[in-house]
């Protein structure tokens, strides 16, 4: 495995970047196993993005850069995860048009969704939006021309590599293909979100409406 | 309700309340928000004899009014104002015993933008992941403040106010900000940096708890296209496709798509916090360690 490459942030943060999503997504495991093994020094934020984690509030960055590179980090592993199924109607507004550019049916577009196996690769842009990662390279579908001003809660929809689900309605430019009722965000709840990040995810069709 | 609680008469601007964040949910998509200037709103909470984590109003230019229900001390520190008690004059940055229903009117800012009012007790909101704050990009915590509104207040503590005052801060005649570069600065061309440290920047009026935006020099771009999305810390300077510098500040996403030239220490954004639009700003490059 290539060596993570270590960028200082300020005074008390560590962004590392890797090669791809599967590399920081493995990072991140093995991040969370240290911490929970109490052999990571301690850190108030671990964010997992795209192809990086962000250690934030760092007493000691170059020690912790030092170390980082040494890691033997492995592989990720699915099969013994727990895998959280999220019930889908695939109904989206944007279904006819990304079943035209992956040129299959509406009905095959739910077939291919629902038949992968996605991992929540980082959440952002609102609290408890997941970036999913999952499908394969050739279902990429890029954002609408034109974003709409609100997307309704629920809404189950791709951009670029991954699959998002929206916990709330706020604007969004990402295709919608479905909708669900699962509780996503409660900030009553521990974690407040479902979705969090390295959780392994279905989606099921049907759902109860 | 309690009598143990505040109505607002004027809610001011943009008047929110805040505690010091939300912190340890960033991976979750949850940004830190919190009060922008920090030292202000400890000191506040200090002079009344609270906890340094205890809740309290940020107000934004043009202060605000709110009637305790129930005697209460009270301060008000970060951007100095004058401070009235059913219409008397009081100290600013000094702790004011007030009468049940009695209006405290906090005034609008001589300098500075952001006020803190700190209430003996705290404001007492229900927490969200563990902060008060409100987070004006994503919307968790209390609502803005808004007329009529009733806050409870929580019970003060057995800490005896001490007696004190602050002093109130100078009128600076310009924003001095450190900036370590990287994690992004290879996305700029080579004089980037240099321009951003020589720039004349001024502080922009869209600026608000998320980020301060600036007027001045944009910086150009070697790298074109956009970044996968990374995590963004407070402090960091990102910059849009427009090439004017954004500081992040409180309410800062967690993720974000724009590279980052260089990142601003802490201890620098109060004064960041309390820089009025129109602001000379001055950006000085210091090295990592």
């Amino acid at each position: 495995m290539s060596t993570p490459r270590v960028l200082p942030v300020g005074e008390h943060a560590l962004l590392v970047e890797l090669d791809d999503g599967e590399r920081a997504g493995a990072l991140h495991a093995e991040l969370l196993r240290r911490r929970a093994a109490g052999t990571l020094p301690a850190v108030t934020e671990i964010v997992p993005a795209a192809r990086t984690v962000l250690l934030d509030g760092v007493a000691d960055p170059p020690s912790l850069a030092a170390q980082l590179t040494t890691w033997e980090i492995p592989p990720l592993e699915g099969a013994d995860q727990e895998t959280v199924e999220i019930p889908v109607r695939y109904d989206g507004p944007d279904l006819a048009d990304v079943a035209a550019l992956w040129g299959v049916s509406e009905r095959e577009v739910a077939g291919i969704h629902s038949s992968a196996e996605f991992r929540v690769a980082f959440c952002g842009f609102a609290p408890g939006f997941a970036y999913l990662t999952g499908l394969d390279d050739r279902y990429a579908t890029p954002r609408r021309a034109t974003p709409r001003t609100a997307v309704p809660a629920g809404s189950v929809a791709l951009a670029g590599p991954y699959t998002g689900v929206y916990p709330r309605s706020s604007p969004g430019g990402w295709q919608l293909i479905g909708s669900t009722d699962a509780p996503l965000w409660d900030p009553r709840r521990e974690p407040a979100v479902l979705l969090t990040p390295g959780t392994r995810v279905r989606f099921v069709p049907g759902g109860a409406r | 309700m309690t009598d143990r609680a505040l109505s607002v008469v004027r809610a001011g601007a943009l008047t929110s309340v805040q505690d010091e964040g939300r912190h340890g949910h960033a991976h979750l998509g949850v940004p830190r928000s919190g009060a922008l200037d920090l030292p202000a709103s400890r000191l506040a909470n200090r002079l009344v004899g609270n906890a340094p984590g205890a809740a309290v109003l940020e107000t934004t230019l043009n202060g605000c009014a709110v009637r305790p229900r129930w005697a209460v001390t009270v301060a008000v520190t970060g951007a100095p104002c004058p401070v009235t008690v059913d219409g008397r004059p009081v100290a600013w940055g000094a702790p004011v015993r007030v009468p049940s229903d009695a209006v405290v009117e906090v005034g609008a800012a001589t300098h500075g933008v952001r006020s803190y009012v700190a209430f003996a007790g705290g404001i007492a909101v229900e927490p969200v992941l563990g902060s008060r704050s409100t987070d004006l990009l994503s919307g968790l915590g209390p609502a803005l403040l808004r007329e009529g509104a009733v806050l409870p207040l929580g019970r003060p503590g057995a800490t005896r106010p001490p007696v004190d005052e602050a002093p109130a801060p100078g009128v600076p005649e310009e924003l001095v900000l450190r900036v370590r570069p990287g994690p992004r600065a290879d996305w700029f061309t080579p004089d980037a940096l240099a321009a951003l440290a020589a720039g004349h920047y001024r502080v922009s009026s869209a600026s608000n708890r998320i980020g301060l935006r600036t007027e001045g020099p944009a910086l150009s771009r070697s790298l074109e296209g956009e970044l996968p999305s990374e995590g963004m810390v407070l402090g960091a300077v990102q910059v849009p496709p427009d090439g004017r510098p954004v500081v992040f500040l409180a309410d800062h996403p967690t993720t974000g798509g724009y590279p980052v030239i260089g990142v601003v220490p802490e201890p620098d954004l109060a004064a960041a916090a309390q820089a009025v639009p129109g602001t000379p700003l001055r950006f000085v490059l210091t090295h990592w360690r």
